[in-house]
């Protein structure tokens, strides 16, 4: 389709107006189209990320006791209250994740669909969490070797929980 | 400065896999240090000990670090910082609003490392072309040099710790910037925005979020950073581009076959608009590029190339016109200063060929 106005161009800006019941149609062509002084093309955004985000966590419990119960709660590293986040939408520390904990992870699941991380693990934490990992499944087996009796292998593993713990102290002073 | 110097970037070289179509693809990756707050919360005392941290990580590894230049924010004059922006090594907010915002730069300009930007540490690599894989290992790399120094917010179900809670998990947002004139010229272009945005991918206009389309350039990008892995991330971007790419080729063959002398008389035109005009706009600069850029993939004009294309992108915004002149220049004076500099551009493209 070509431009009403210039003749030449392809027309890219297709307008429908429809004033007291009557319609009309307009095809303009970009350069035209802005030349045109009724149409705005600002399509700056209103309102920022950020704002939307915090709406989007205020919304959903608007006015009940335990909305501001939650409101109240505040990060201990960094200080920001739950209502400062909503309000903002940007955390303020590491931290922030752990203090809001129980709102984030609903809020992250609306965001991306998940709330758990699947892709790169920083290489000093690697080692950390596997080493926590294992050590947390050597208690369980304790605790099992102890209900079930079997006294010689819960030695054992006690021995290795008491190694692996002292490597974890050296490592922290370190 | 010397225009050489001054209009250089890697990804302007416009020598990468799909150049037809894809202008760069970009990898950026945010990262924060533990226990210390992020920018906008931190206090003066704390940013700056961000920055010192982060050249300190740089300068300790001085092989892999040896390419790099570090830029505080505050060293550098209004227009040095505007013109890293409009070359799009930096973000507008670590230009004007940072705190002890600073840029770790290295020479070829392909990696840039912002410190202080809505998080600690964002980590950034254009290239030229399809090149998004490539981008990722080298976004990476960089990436695990800076870990080895520092110590990174992490969190093992939430995964990298951000500011924005849009950003947490991955910290990665993956993007190409395209050139789709067929496709936005035949009127596609809002159906494929439509469709892409339903797979959870972002399309914004040249200089990021919340710009408009200019001179049919497009930006796609992730909105996804949880969940997913990186290479999950970059694969599924990738393998949308390859489909526009499909598509806005085949839009442009419909067009060769039914326009030809249509489409060839346009670049022709705009090309004889932008050597011979006295005043230009830099959106109707953008517009003739645009035409001049599709008339060239087509084959139906010759006297540029890519690069040269590039070039002539960079140089008409405001900041790089402004040094170039030497001096500040008003929106009337640079749309008279443009011109002279597209048509000095295209001389030096002349005798070098």
């Amino acid at each position: 389709m070509i431009c009403q106005e210039c003749g030449q161009e392809t027309a890219t800006v297709h307008i429908t107006k429809i004033v007291n019941g009557r319609k009309s149609e307009l095809h303009l062509c970009r350069r035209c189209a802005q030349a045109h002084d009724e149409l705005d093309f600002s399509f700056e955004p209103q309102f920022s990320l950020h704002n939307l985000l915090g709406s989007l966590l205020g919304e959903s419990m608007r006015g009940s006791r335990e909305a501001l119960r939650r409101s109240k709660v505040q990060c201990p590293s960094c200080a920001l209250t739950f209502a400062q986040f909503s309000q903002i939408g940007r955390l303020g520390c590491s931290g922030c994740f752990q203090a809001f904990d129980e709102q984030l992870t609903p809020l992250l699941r609306r965001i991306h669909g998940s709330s758990r991380h699947t892709g790169k693990v920083p290489r000093r934490s690697q080692g950390a969490i596997r080493f926590a990992r294992e050590l947390e499944k050597l208690r369980e087996d304790l605790k099992l070797a102890v209900q079930k009796e079997e006294f010689e292998k819960a030695a054992e593993l006690r021995d290795r929980i008491k190694a692996m713990e002292k490597e974890m102290k050296e490592g922290e002073q370190r | 400065m010397k225009e050489k110097q001054l209009v250089f970037s890697k990804w302007i070289e416009g020598n990468g896999p799909e150049a037809e179509t894809v202008i760069s693809s970009r990898v950026r990756i945010a990262r924060n240090i533990r226990e210390i707050p992020f920018p906008y919360l931190a206090s003066d005392a704390q940013t700056r000990r961000v920055q010192e941290k982060v050249a300190k990580a740089a300068a300790s590894q001085k092989d892999a670090f040896r390419q790099f230049s570090f830029k505080p924010m505050e060293n550098l004059g209004a227009l040095e910082k505007e013109l890293l922006v409009e070359k799009h090594l930096i973000s507008p907010y670590l230009a004007r609003e940072s705190q002890h915002g600073a840029l770790l730069l290295r020479r070829d300009e392909a990696v840039s490392i912002m410190i202080n930007e809505e998080d600690h540490l964002r980590i950034q690599v254009i290239l030229p072309g399809l090149q998004l894989e490539e981008a990722l290992q080298e976004a990476e790399r960089y990436d695990d040099l800076m870990e080895a120094e520092l110590d990174y917010a992490f969190d093992e179900s939430y995964g990298y710790l951000t500011c924005c809670p849009t950003n947490v998990g991955t910290g990665l947002r993956a993007s190409v910037m395209l050139h789709l004139p067929a496709l936005i010229m035949t009127g596609q272009a809002n159906r494929l925005f439509g469709a892409l945005s339903q797979v959870g991918l972002a399309v914004r206009g040249l200089y990021g979020e919340g710009t408009e389309i200019i001179g049919n350039l497009v930006q796609i990008s992730n909105q996804i950073t949880l969940g997913q892995s990186e290479e999950e991330i970059v694969r599924n971007l990738l393998g949308v581009t390859r489909q526009v790419i499909e598509q806005e080729q085949a839009a442009r063959q419909a067009l060769l076959n039914e326009n030809r002398a249509r489409i060839a008389d346009r670049a022709w035109r705009s090309l004889g608009q932008l050597k011979y005009a006295q005043l230009m706009s830099s959106q109707e600069a953008m517009q003739l590029l645009s035409d001049v850029r599709l008339g060239y993939d087509l084959g139906l004009l010759k006297g540029v190339d890519r690069k040269l294309l590039n070039k002539m992108l960079v140089v008409i915004s405001p900041a790089c016109l402004q040094i170039l002149a030497g001096k500040e220049l008003g929106p009337e004076e640079r749309d008279m200063e443009r011109p002279e500099r597209l048509k000095k551009l295209m001389e030096q493209y002349k005798e070098s060929v």
